[in-house]
């Protein structure tokens, strides 16, 4: 039982960090970003190839998060910024990021081969400690700090800091916050940024965890990172952060109860269930702050 | 509306011509023919979660391939296409092998599943498909009378793995852990469990993963909260070397018995330590001292390759394909070649003697081998 629930624990610290940037973007622009399970995964293979290239994890985890917010701010460049000011700005945002998901995934497919790749034996020292009747490795311990930390130190950025102001004043009304002076294309290129290092972060994370990054690695996380968002309500951090958790537990305890079949399917049961109850997710925002 | 009289007549004539050229050359000469010697298209998996076996199949073949034409038998081509582990692909290139090849003989493809799908089109078109690494009991060689295979299947290499596991280790009590996506992985689980089941052992605990899974702990969480003597696990290399290391990384140090899927160099290589232990049947004996073996592991040594059974496999298969050339008196046609191979009896190969059942599978010795200082030793 302890066991199961570090488990949960750990696989949810993992779908909560990625779920985080996700309704980051999603908070602020109202569009979908489809292509951050994309991001998650190239910022896997950056890590392995600065591991390969004989750098420490230390040094090889944040570069690898630093490159991912940069994909996360070309993605903005490329994807987002030039669609902006349409009318249908939400659909069209919506596929040009489906499209730049397809083109990272096949630029990976291109330069590591659609087989599996791992991290080198010993990249992260291997031993294990004893938590009540629960085992948990060193890894996992750090897995879930730093996603604890991260997830912290956003939410932190966000509260108290300018950018974060900034930020959450584009979230509220883009207009309104550029006439306050608040430079709109600054903040959410940021948003991006951060966005983009929060989901390469988790990428990183999940690589070294299970060990085997391929190509199609995102999908791992792609749907159950999208019930995480609507479950926690779109656009809110808390609730992703929350949702993340329990989807993490409900996953697990569905595996070792139910088998493995039924790993998504008691998930988006559980979400449909939670929708019908409260359509806007466990935080939502009230409707009425929106119009 | 006027109907464009101009474009369909050309095009139709285009269509007829092509359709003609197409007919023109016979599907059952086998393509062959005119350059003497037969074509044989190999199917396997270079890419995907069974690549791991492909690249050493691969490797057997071409290997085995020279040795034919320096041993001075037919001439034998082989045309090798990557099934990416999927149906879908498999039945593509067999499409490729047996319509626009127009080849003598196919041998693989890698992976059980993938034959289930793409061996009934063989069968059709009645060309000879030999299989060198499908051991799903049933659904490959009981598809039709031009379908055989020199791979032991799961239920005559398992058993006797098993009872030799039980009389080293002891075991009374098991947890199975399988695939229940993959035919191979879950026809594996049926023959383990029927073993466990004859040997008086009492199955504490079952659960399941699918193939894209990466995440094994709860799994293996309840499993081993079970206390049993021994894990036991049906898998592809891939998910077996991850299934290891979280085992070992759960705290599971009790003894751990593999499937097929397990008799993979890349096995070992990926799991690292958590594999030292882990007991398998295999249908290759890396020790044996005959002739035929010694010949291989020199090929295998000159190639640079690591050998293991599926090299094995795929260069016997090279090898039975040339005796049953030369059975049928050296004629490349795709019914010659089916009726040379049911006369292949007791051929020396690195697997054995070699003969087929009347069901066409593969008949020789079974062993046991176990991880050693990073390395399958056999277990005497």
């Amino acid at each position: 039982m302890g066991q199961q629930i570090l488990n949960g624990v750990f696989v949810g610290s993992i779908y909560a960090l990625f779920a985080v940037g996700y309704t980051l973007v999603f908070g602020v622009l109202d569009i979908l970003n489809l292509a951050h399970a994309a991001v998650f995964m190239l910022s896997a293979f950056i890590a392995l190839l600065l591991v390969d290239a004989g750098l420490s994890l230390l040094v090889a985890l944040p570069a690898a998060v630093l490159a991912a917010g940069l994909i996360g701010i070309v993605l903005e460049r490329v994807a987002f910024r030039p669609l902006r000011d349409r009318a249908d700005s939400n659909i069209s945002g919506l596929i040009s990021s489906l499209a730049m998901a397809t083109v990272f995934e096949a630029i990976a497919l291109q330069i590591f081969g659609p087989d599996t790749s791992r991290f080198p034996q010993g990249t992260f020292p291997d031993r294990t400690l004893q938590i009540g009747d629960a085992t948990a490795s060193l890894l996992q311990l750090c897995i879930v700090g730093v996603s604890v930390v991260l997830m912290a130190a956003l939410t932190l950025l966000l509260g108290r800091t300018r950018l974060g102001r900034h930020i959450r004043a584009v979230a509220e009304s883009p207009r309104a916050a550029r006439i306050l002076g608040v430079d709109v294309d600054r903040a959410i290129a940021m948003a991006f940024f951060l966005s983009s290092a929060l989901g390469g972060a988790a990428g990183v994370l999940f690589g070294l965890a299970f060990n085997s990054i391929s190509p199609d690695v995102g999908r791992s996380v792609e749907l159950k990172g999208l019930a995480v968002i609507i479950l926690g309500g779109m656009g809110s951090v808390p609730g992703a952060v929350a949702a993340g958790f329990a989807l993490g537990l409900i996953e697990v305890f569905t595996v070792a109860h139910l088998g493995s079949s039924f790993r998504d399917a008691v998930s988006f049961v559980v979400l449909f269930l939670v929708l019908i109850a409260r359509p806007r997710g466990l935080f939502g925002r009230a409707a009425a702050r929106e119009a | 509306m006027r109907l464009a009289p101009r474009w369909p007549v050309p095009l139709a004539l285009l269509l007829t011509a092509v359709a003609c050229k197409d007919q023109g050359a016979p599907g059952q000469g086998g393509a062959g023919a005119g350059g003497g010697g037969a074509v044989i298209g190999a199917a396997l998996s270079l890419t995907g979660p069974a690549a791991v076996y492909g690249s050493q199949q691969r490797a057997g073949i071409q290997a085995a391939v020279e040795e034919v034409a320096q041993g001075g038998g037919p001439k034998l081509t082989v045309l090798i296409e990557d099934d990416s582990s999927t149906k879908e692909q498999g039945i593509t290139v067999f499409q490729k092998f047996i319509n626009r090849d127009k080849v003598s003989a196919i041998i693989g493809p890698t992976l059980s599943n993938t034959a289930s799908a793409a061996d009934p089109l063989a069968q059709q078109a009645k060309v000879p498909v030999l299989a060198i690494s499908n051991t799903a009991a049933t659904g490959i060689t009981d598809i039709g009378d031009h379908i055989w295979r020199d791979s032991l299947t799961e239920a005559q290499v398992i058993p006797g793995a098993f009872k030799k596991a039980q009389e080293k280790l002891g075991f009374k009590t098991a947890v199975v852990l399988y695939g229940n996506d993959d035919v191979f992985t879950k026809a594996g689980y049926d023959v383990m469990q029927k073993a466990l089941a004859d040997q008086g052992v009492k199955v504490v605990g079952t659960q399941t993963f699918a193939k894209p899974d990466r995440d094994y702990n709860a799994q293996l969480t309840a499993l081993i909260a079970a206390k049993p003597d021994v894990l036991v696990v049906s898998a592809l290399a891939d998910n077996a070397a991850s299934i290891v290391s979280q085992a070992r990384q759960r705290g599971w140090t009790g003894p751990i018995l593999g499937g097929n899927g397990f008799n993979s160099p890349a096995f070992i290589k990926n799991a690292g330590g958590a594999a030292e232990g882990v007991m398998v049947g295999t249908s290759w004996n890396s020790l044996s001292q005959e002739a035929a073996n010694q010949k291989f592991l020199a090929a295998m040594k000159k190639a640079g390759v690591n050998p293991d059974q599926f090299s094995a496999q795929a260069w016997t298969g090279v090898i039975i394909l040339a005796e049953a050339v030369k059975q049928s008196g050296g004629k490349t046609g795709r019914e010659d070649i089916n009726a040379g191979l049911a006369k292949v009896k007791d051929l020396d190969t690195p697997l054995g003697r070699f003969s087929f059942t009347p069901g066409r599978d593969a008949q020789h010795e079974p062993n046991v081998q176990q991880v050693k200082d990073g390395k399958f030793q056999i277990v005497q």
